[in-house]
């Protein structure tokens, strides 16, 4: 054994291993752990590899459903779609490598999860991205420096994830962005990668096969990355954290096309019996966790193990995170047939070792052993953590005023489609191939969902992400339950059917009570929505330690849900699509006659009352109108109605299904009003006119942003037949109005409030992100 | 008649170029090895979009060296009809199988969208099926489509009618907004002098499906199988 650092529990502590964490590691052993050793235990057993202190919260996910195949603790989840085909997708943050470095950090986020999904034997067909900034814009309340730097990584991580996503050849169809304040010091980068495989193609990372041989493909092993997930995902950031740059990966998108491709092929040869990529913890924790879920041993050499610089210790080549690099143990006698393969392809691959009855994961070099582990307890009996738990102090609050009736509204209007995080995101996803693969359905910018067709069976597949950390902020539990409504809700105004759900759930520091409270409630909250609305958590990952000199972010579960089309060419999108077409509302708290009577708060003539006005008025101050317009972000989420939305969801659904609605755009940021421009852009100048009527302070009738509520456009000859459809479910369709040439306008209770001509709003909303970027970024030409 | 589409590594649009022609319009069609030195039995050949070898170091710059290319030449030759789109268009520069070179877009960005090209040429076998100035909605997707020559070489381009397609607005007039990239002459498709090679940035493969968008990129798919029909039947 190695004996040139000589482990105490002082050097355990600088590896982050608590003193308990550092007893346990000498009673698995029955011995002091060598240096390589301790290495191992601490990035196996770190927040971001462990989920220590998530786990005991992660249990109460719903997880299970019909089309589940595989749910969370496999690379990534799968679900059935028919045809002898199966969904293969998760969702993972980058967050912390890319506040140290945006563009390779995004890219190699990327990258990380593009592996988790063709290690599986899925072929990757779209990425989406979940991305949240700090402002763009000094007047924010932010100062200019700051917003500056916020442009930079924004700029960075927009660069990063085209750079590798493109030259892949997977298309990066969708996602969402946000700005917050609270990002500024901790942009938020989860990525979603979505992979289809045939059912009885699928691999799993479980080693078995005494004596079968251990093969390393891909990039060689350099020092880059040492503690780089592991590590910087699994403490707070100082003033110091630029000094982190060099536990960065750096990304080579290249390298993992042609392991994508060699991988494909070698899977079907029947000659590769489990792979696993290496990500966070590089070698330690493929090799630990393939023995260990196989229930086997697996030994091997670092001596074999390609390298791209000398001198490397054990303990180096043990913890780096260089990118683009699998692990996968062969069928004995069949491995040089792979390492063939794999080399036609141009990439390197070395039998490094082989697998072993003993359950152990040994590491030897050159013969000698520098690490000898029980695989199973180090991946398995890791440290879990009940965290305390405390909800944070109130605060004193100032809600909205709302304007006096008949106010026109224009202006504000205005202000509200120009401002980042409403207006059109062109500028970011033009530099996403967003086709590549020609699966793209509904793309960036078209639609609620990205919907992508399957060409082995005419199905379709819809995707969306969403999560308001904001909401989240002001009640975690309500906010997380909006995220998933809103997600499926998405996904349902696409004409697919939510079926799976995978999460990504970005908080602060978990040491802090507050920030545990607030983790814990996110986590029913998602559980309740995801029970409600049929849409099991399939996977995903936890990113604590979100925080800068002590300020965490909004707490943000983000929620992508997966539909299912059953014909790719019935998705659809929000355009409008004809002058004269009937724009109808359909929402799912107003019932159709003789359905049963919904809570009298949601009946459309009460809002007259003293304390009705209030309510309004606090679920008022958290809407994007209350930020933009008001400056307050203060009150509560929406009430939420999960038996509303999963009537919204079922009517949307069966309405595609008939191809009874030419467009369909659910209401959520800036609500009804923000909603019917978005259908009206992009159609060569047709406009929305329509005409509202009831008992609300016009700003949440038009900006209001309850949930369940959807807009379509449909053909005035079928109007009765969607209402009919609509009453099956309960549902009462109201039509406000017609698609029009001419000026976008809006009526309320019979005062023209908002007018404007389309064409004007359309450059508000399709050019205000980019000539907000252009304050710094270089100029064309 | 048998298309070929080659494989570099680093190729991403070969699967898309193969199901245009084979599953779309149902054509024979197969897969061509960066390293096969042999194109016998092909009739037309597509160099795909893509990263060939990572586009380090200049795109296309790479991948004219590997052995297929040696072949491509050859055939392109002998008359072969050779199509490349996108990293395609430019290996054919790098490789001088076309004139002039790419520079990154003019706004030094990756652009992904619908452009409107115009047909300039119908006296190609890529475009001989589209009408004259016919106006096409088809997508790109590239950081390097600027496409620049000396003057000498445009004017030689000119008067040969090797420029096949120009970027247009959708009603077929060409201003400089309408130039995504900052091409000269808002250049989006050139052939060589013997006609027989065309480089393209936009990509008609992902433009023959109404599912996709745009059906207008099968003209230039439908164009090499008449002109490939033509020729058999005058050789037959």
């Amino acid at each position: 054994m190695e004996t040139e650092i000589r482990v105490t529990e002082a050097v355990a502590a600088g590896h982050g291993l608590t003193a308990e964490e550092f007893a346990r590691v000498r009673q698995i052993l029955g011995r002091d752990p060598t240096y390589t050793e301790l290495g191992i235990f601490s990035v196996q057993w770190s927040e971001h590899c462990s989920y220590k202190s998530s786990r005991v919260h992660l249990k109460r996910l719903p997880t299970k459903g019909p089309q589940v195949i595989e749910g969370p603790g496999e690379n990534a989840g799968v679900v059935d779609i028919g045809g002898g085909l199966c969904a293969v997708f998760k969702i993972e943050s980058h967050n912390h490598p890319s506040f140290v470095e945006p563009f390779q950090g995004a890219a190699t986020g990327v990258g990380g999860i593009l592996r988790d999904i063709f290690t599986m034997g899925a072929r990757p067909i779209a990425v989406l991205d979940s991305l949240r900034f700090g402002p763009m814009a000094e007047d924010a309340g932010v100062a200019s420096n700051v917003a500056a730097r916020n442009r930079r990584i924004l700029d960075g991580v927009i660069g990063g994830i085209a750079f590798y996503g493109n030259c892949f050849g997977v298309p990066t169809a969708g996602g969402e962005i946000r700005f917050e304040p609270s990002y500024s010091g901790n942009p938020l980068v989860n990525v979603l990668a979505l992979g289809i495989a045939r059912r009885d193609g699928l691999f799993l990372a479980r080693a078995r096969g005494t004596g079968n041989p251990v093969v390393y493909v891909g990039a060689r092993t350099g020092r880059d990355g040492i503690h780089g997930a592991s590590l910087l995902a699994s403490a707070e950031f100082s003033e110091e954290s630029q000094q982190k740059r060099p536990n960065v990966q750096v990304a080579d998108p290249f390298m993992e096309k042609l392991l994508l491709e060699a991988c494909l092929e070698a899977m079907k040869t029947g000659a590769v019996v489990a792979i696993q990529d290496m990500g966070a913890a590089g070698l330690t924790c493929s090799t630990s966790e393939m023995a260990a879920h196989g229930g086997t041993g697996i030994e091997i050499d670092l001596q074999l193990v390609p390298r791209r610089e000398t001198g490397m210790t054990p303990y180096e080549i043990m913890l780096s995170e260089s990118q683009e690099r699998m692990l996968l143990v062969a069928e004995k006698g069949r491995q040089d047939e792979l390492i063939e393969l794999f080399r036609k392809w141009g990439l390197e691959a070395v039998e490094i070792g082989r697998v072993t009855d003993d359950g152990l994961m040994r590491v030897l070099d050159g013969g000698r052993v520098v690490a000898e582990i029980p695989a199973q307890p180090l991946c398995d009996q890791g440290p879990a953590y009940a965290r305390p738990i405390a909800p944070p102090a109130g605060r004193e609050e100032r809600l909205v005023e709302f304007a006096p009736e008949g106010k026109a509204l224009t202006q504000a209007f205005e202000r509200l489609l120009a401002s980042p995080s409403v207006a059109s995101k062109r500028w970011v996803w033009e530099q996403y191939d967003h086709m590549v693969r020609t699966n793209t359905v509904v793309g960036p910018g078209r639609g609620d969902a990205a919907v992508l067709r399957v060409k082995e069976s005419g199905r379709g597949l819809a995707l969306s992400t969403d999560g308001n950390g904001r909401w989240c902020r002001l009640d975690p539990f309500v906010g997380a339950m909006h995220a998933v409504a809103e997600a499926a809700r998405n996904v349902a105004a696409s004409g697919a059917r939510p079926i799976a759900a995978t999460n990504c759930l970005n908080f602060g520091n978990p040491e802090k009570p507050e920030v545990m409270w607030q983790f814990s409630r996110a986590v029913d909250g998602v559980a309740e929505a995801c029970r409600a609305l049929g849409t099991p958590i399939t996977g995903g990952n936890v990113s604590f330690y979100n925080e800068t000199l002590g300020e965490a972010i909004d707490p943000t579960p983000v929620i992508g849900i997966l539909g299912l089309l059953d014909d790719a060419s019935k998705a659809l999108g929000m355009r409008f699509r004809a002058e004269g077409d009937l724009i109808v509302l359909l929402d799912g708290a107003v019932r159709a006659p003789g359905a049963e009577t919904a809570p009298a708060h949601r009946e459309g003539g009460s809002a007259n009352g003293p304390a009705d006005r209030v309510a309004l008025a606090r679920e008022f101050s958290s809407s994007e109108y209350a930020k933009v317009l008001l400056g307050l972000t203060s009150g509560a989420p929406p009430e939420i109605d999960l038996a509303a939305d999963k009537r919204l969801i079922d009517v949307l659904v069966a309405l595609a299904a008939e191809r009874l609605v030419f467009s369909a755009h659910d209401l959520s940021d800036g609500g009804l009003t923000v909603a019917l421009a978005e259908c009206s852009f992009g159609t060569g100048g047709l406009a929305a006119q329509v005409e509202l009527h009831g008992a609300e302070p016009a700003e949440v009738a038009l900006f209001g942003e309850r949930g369940a509520r959807a807009v379509v456009s449909v053909e005035g000859a079928l109007l009765a037949r969607v209402s009919a459809v609509a009453a099956q479910y309960g549902l009462k369709a109201q039509a406000l109005g017609r698609v029009a040439r001419g000026d976008f306008r809006i009526a309320y209770n019979d005062r023209e409030i908002v007018r404007a001509p389309a064409a004007r709003l359309e450059d508000l909303w399709t050019n205000s992100l980019e000539r907000a970027l252009a304050v710094s970024l270089p100029a064309a030409g | 008649m048998k298309f070929g589409v080659v494989v570099f590594p680093g190729s991403n649009c070969d699967h898309d170029a193969h199901h245009a022609v084979g599953a779309v319009l149902g054509h024979q069609v197969e897969f061509i090895w960066h390293q096969s030195e042999n194109l016998d039995g092909f009739d037309a050949v597509i160099l795909p979009g893509g990263f060939s070898y990572g586009d380090y170091l200049r795109t296309g710059a790479i991948a004219r060296f590997s052995p297929v290319m040696r072949s491509v030449e050859r055939f392109a030759h002998r008359g072969g009809l050779v199509l490349g789109i996108c990293n395609g268009f430019q290996i054919l520069l790098e490789a001088g199988l076309l004139p002039g070179a790419m520079l990154r877009n003019r706004g030094l960005r990756f652009i992904c969208r619908d452009v409107w090209i115009r047909v300039e040429s119908t006296d190609t076998p890529f475009t001989l099926a589209a009408e004259p100035g016919q106006v096409l909605r088809v997508p790109i997707a590239h950081s390097d489509g600027n496409y620049t020559a000396e003057p000498e070489t445009l004017r030689e381009l000119e008067r040969n009618d090797q420029i096949v397609f120009r970027y247009t607005t959708a009603d077929g007039r060409e201003d400089a907004a309408a130039n995504p990239n900052g091409s000269m002459e808002n250049i989006a498709g050139i052939v060589n002098r013997e006609r027989n090679v065309l480089g393209m940035m936009p990509h008609p493969e992902r433009a023959v499906e109404t599912i996709m968008g745009s059906t207008d990129g099968l003209v230039v798919f439908r164009s090499m199988v008449q002109s490939l029909l033509r020729h058999a039947q005058a050789t037959a």
